[in-house]
């Protein structure tokens, strides 16, 4: 299992903060992981696009679309920071 | 080093005095303290949410003080950041960097500040009269922590 995290105006667009999901063999890594959730339509089409602004954590690091993704992590999806 | 994340108010001032406390080497205290804004890109803004990512957040500033603390010789640093509702005028951050001199203890604060507003997961969403909405990245932040690298 891998548990999904989704925080601020992504959380919000898709309309949940967190999932935990069974991943198909072929999923192991961010890229395939992200078309794999594209696939469910509608926002998660339109905001989960590797080219687009989401950001991508995997186990509290800092992420990108090459990185593998397996069994027990933990994976955010949010929007570019606007903290202090 | 103090990192803390929290709803509540801080003192800033028993803060950056508790960083000095018992240590006469420190000749250098230099401070930051970030306010919440009555002007925002939708307007005038009545509340201000800030939302992170309990852990990683966590992590990620302290992260940032670790590397502020193999740039410069630095004796001490807090950061505190505030979660949840806030108003115009209220106190968002505090960051302050405790040194022997002044050089080193400006400029840990400036970068912790530049790689806290690029690097640590938190969020604002912005509460107007025209409704609410979360608040762009800005790409002047994105070339003040360049500045760094």
């Amino acid at each position: 299992m891998v548990t999904l995290l989704y925080f601020a105006r992504l959380r919000e667009a898709l309309g949940i903060d967190r999932e935990t999901v069974e991943l198909p063999l072929e999923i192991n890594d961010i890229y395939a992981l992200m078309q794999w959730l594209r696939a469910r339509g509608n926002a998660w089409e339109n905001e989960l696009t590797p080219s687009g602004p989401v950001r991508v954590a995997v186990n509290q690091e800092m992420a990108d679309a090459a990185t593998p993704v397996a069994d027990g992590d933990e994976v955010a999806f949010f929007p570019p920071v606007t903290g202090g | 080093m103090t990192i803390r994340i929290q709803a509540e108010d801080f003192d800033a001032g028993a803060e950056i005095r508790a960083l000095s406390q018992g240590n006469p080497s420190i000749g250098a205290v230099a401070s930051f303290i970030g306010l919440v804004r009555d002007l925002g890109e939708g307007g005038t803004v009545s509340e201000m949410t800030l939302e992170h990512y309990p852990g990683m957040t966590e992590k990620a500033l302290r992260e940032i003080a670790e590397e502020a603390r193999q740039r410069w010789d630095i004796a001490g640093i807090v950061i505190i950041h505030r979660v949840g509702p806030l108003k115009p005028a209220d106190q968002i951050v505090l960051v302050a960097a405790a040194g022997s001199h002044r050089g080193e203890a400006f400029a840990a604060c400036e970068f912790i500040m530049d790689y806290l507003k690029t690097r640590a997961p938190f969020w604002k969403k912005e509460h107007t009269p025209n409704g609410s909405q979360w608040v762009d990245a800005r790409e002047k932040d994105d070339h003040a922590a360049a500045r760094w690298t």
